[in-house]
């Protein structure tokens, strides 16, 4: 034993080490890397009414790109997915951030109050937040119409869930209610981690709360921000659960709400009459993945890179 | 030695559980697969208690799943193997799908068969007629249902053609008191279901449109169609407001919290407003315009039952089909799900009262289904998904009835060859 060198540790230490690494990598393989590569596989094949399932090449992807009832289904769910999108960056997280920025401002009272009850709709489940609000917004009985007229504004309420220019939009803020508690909560965090003395440093210079803010804290949370960012990327591409609950897979009115999850189900599933088409199914799902790729590696090599992070 | 305790046990309750799986699934317990999930009480406290008195050795569960999900589960199910034993079957093409792929049996040669008129087995046959591969059960019709108490307030007769309809809709209109019509369009079915296919066999003479549909030789583009587009086009001056983003439980609502007077309906509403509403209400077909000679409803194949072809349980599967097929069951479904009217021969006294009018137009009406189920959402795009959106979009006023009967044609004109 006195004389064994670094190389028969190494080796000593290999089988735990594959032993550690071991269950982790089965797990991740058979129900990730496996179902991914399948789902790509079925893609490239169509099956005939009543046939075998035979190889077509790239046929599935030429339809739902070229076809032009395809194409304008899918272009169609892509944008609505941007609008979807570009609410929560611009509106859920600059409120996340300003309400994590008023949190770890010294001597607010109340604080632990007001953080439960800022994260309380995200632990929500998402069926019931969409029935809520459906309620409330609901012409029939909901108390919008009643909160809007105390404030004199009751001209204002419309069917706003029914009608196709507001739709999408009505869906993304109720989206932005329930999940505003995440970048609120991780912006809060690094917040938190920043030390006293650069505050007071700041402070003694002679620096107010919103300056110290815009300064020194916000520079300082950016790779937050920026991973803040990448986590709503790929939320929103994958949402589904939120219109499905509203509006049904058909996300009516005339596919005003329909997103890149609700004509993936559509399509793989079926709806009413209408058959599902495993393959089809496939390479939707395909494409959501090939354009969440193209955003988590443009934010790799474009954003992350370019971000200076400080050593506190 | 702790430690070796707990393995064991663990182990002990691992292999107790893979033991118990294959124990709870045998016996002969049949499953049925439905989408009939606001039946279930009746499955459990009547029909199958009534099965078992003739076979109580025969355990039967009945596992429904919501109706929008039924389609995409069962398929995912008989796809995967784990479908139950007995397949609730929706008309057509959904169903004979499911038969082409090998996953229902074909039941002609099931004993009382021949109990169901060749109508009745239409939905659930191949295109041939050469095999039948679900027992019908039901049939749903399509009409009006109204508050008796509000039409007596504001001094309105039950309507005879459409011409009165509308006026009786404007007179409640003015009157201010009642909602004249409770429907909206969120969910978007209602607008084609309970509307342009409640409506339209009036515009487009029944089976006779229907058909000319089918071989090509009517389109969406004709009269007939854009006069039910049209038609439906003067609904939203009856509905309430926000219509658009009004569900159908909230329309059902409306009703049966006297908010309104009449309700566009599909015969299954009748036992949720019998335990919901608390004052009289009737029904009445939809009225044709004046002058005309005939009248036509939507008396729509709606719900059969099939064998999973891959059933451990086939043998008592057939036995439950069997007893499907006779008097009793055709009574009781009947009775216990008023607006569910039995597709069998045998003569079932009906003893709801609205119900009993919904299936005596059977008598006065000529009987059609809905035109977009059989052949025709073979394709894509789908019509009868094509004519949920168009027939809100039209009620909504997005969309012109013209527009909207042409959409539907270019999306039929896409892959039906009769009407390329």
């Amino acid at each position: 034993m006195a004389h064994s060198g670094p190389m028969t540790d190494w080796r000593k230490a290999r089988l735990p080490v594959i032993a550690f690494l071991a269950p982790a990598t089965i797990i991740y393989t058979l129900f990730m890397i496996y179902p991914l590569v399948d789902s790509i596989r079925l893609s490239f094949y169509a099956t005939p009414s009543g046939g075998e399932a035979a190889f077509v090449g790239l046929d599935n992807y030429r339809t739902v790109l070229a076809d032009p009832d395809w194409a304008a289904t899918f272009w169609n769910s892509f944008w609505n997915n941007m609008k979807f999108f570009a609410v929560h960056m611009l509106i859920q997280n600059p409120i996340g951030i300003a309400l994590a920025g008023i949190l770890s401002l010294p001597r607010l009272r109340f604080r632990n109050s007001y953080r439960t009850m800022m994260i309380m709709p995200t632990m929500l489940s998402v069926v019931i937040v969409g029935f809520i609000w459906q309620l409330i917004l609901s012409p029939v009985w909901g108390v919008g119409a009643d909160l809007l007229d105390i404030i004199g504004l009751k001209s204002l309420f419309g069917p706003w869930l029914g009608k196709e220019g507001s739709a999408l939009i009505t869906l993304s803020f109720i989206s932005v209610w329930q999940w505003v508690g995440i970048p609120l909560m991780l912006i809060y965090a690094a917040l938190l981690a920043i030390p006293d003395d650069l505050v007071d440093a700041a402070v003694v210079d002679g620096a107010t709360h919103f300056e110290v803010f815009w300064h020194i804290k916000l520079p300082l949370v950016f790779p937050t921000v920026a991973m803040v960012s990448i986590l709503t990327f790929v939320g929103n591409f994958n949402a589904f659960d939120l219109i499905y609950a509203v509006k049904g897979a058909l996300a009516g009115p005339n596919f005003a709400t329909d997103i890149m999850g609700t004509l993936f189900y559509r399509t793989f599933f079926g709806y009413q009459l209408q058959l599902g088409n495993p393959h089809l199914g496939a390479t939707v799902a395909s494409l959501m993945f090939l354009i969440i790729l193209a955003g988590v590696l443009f934010y790799l090599f474009a954003v992350q890179r370019r971000l200076s992070r400080y050593q506190l | 030695m702790s430690n070796k305790v707990l393995a064991k046990g663990l182990a002990g309750a691992l292999a107790a559980s893979v033991a118990l799986v294959p124990m709870m699934a045998s016996a002969g317990e049949l499953v049925i697969e439905s989408w009939r999930n606001d039946d279930i009480d009746i499955w459990n406290d009547k029909i199958i208690p009534a099965f078992n008195e003739q076979h109580p050795d025969i355990k039967v569960s009945f596992t429904p799943t919501p109706p929008t999900e039924y389609n995409a589960s069962v398929n995912a199910k008989l796809a995967g193997g784990t479908a139950g034993d007995l397949i609730t079957c929706r008309p057509f093409d959904a169903s004979l799908e499911l038969y082409k792929q090998g996953n229902l049996t074909a039941l002609d040669d099931l004993k009382g068969m021949d109990n169901f008129s060749d109508v009745a087995k239409s939905a659930w046959q191949t295109d041939d007629g050469s095999a039948t591969f679900c027992l019908p059960m039901a049939s749903v019709i399509h009409g009006f249902i109204y508050n008796k108490e509000a039409f007596e307030e504001v001094g309105v007769e039950v309507p005879q053609t459409s011409e009165e309809f509308y006026a009786a809709l404007d007179k409640i209109k003015e009157e201010g008191s009642y909602i004249p019509m409770a429907m909206g369009t969120a969910d978007q079915w209602e607008a084609a279901t309970m509307g342009f296919q409640n409506i339209g066999p009036n515009h487009w003479k029944g089976e006779a449109g229907r058909k000319a549909l089918i071989d090509g030789s009517a389109k969406f583009t004709d009269k007939p169609y854009v006069d039910t587009f049209t038609e439906l086009a003067t609904w939203k001056n009856y509905l309430p407001d926000g219509y658009e983003a009004i569900s159908y439980p909230d329309a059902q609502n409306l009703f049966t919290l006297g908010r309104a007077a009449v309700y566009p309906a599909g015969s299954w509403d009748i036992s949720l407003f019998n335990n919901q509403a608390d004052f009289a209400f009737g029904a009445f077909p939809p009225p044709a315009p004046a002058g005309s000679d005939t009248c036509y409803i939507s008396d729509h194949t709606d719900i059969a039952l099939g064998l999973n072809a891959k059933s451990d349980n086939a043998a008592e599967a057939k036995i439950f089909l069997e007893w499907m097929t006779g008097s009793e069951f055709a009574e009781l479904y009947s009775n216990e799900l008023p607006g569910f009217f039995s597709l069998s021969k045998h003569n079932v006294e009906i003893t709801d009262p609205v119900a009993n009018e919904f299936v005596s137009w059977r008598q006065e009406c000529e009987s059609t289904i809905r035109n977009s189920y059989q052949i025709l959402s073979r394709g894509a795009p789908n019509l009868e998904n094509e004519l949920w959106n168009l027939s809100a979009q039209v009620i909504n006023g997005t969309i012109s009835p013209t527009d909207a009967g042409a959409a539907a044609e270019a999306g039929l004109a896409k892959w039906y060859a009769p009407h390329q």
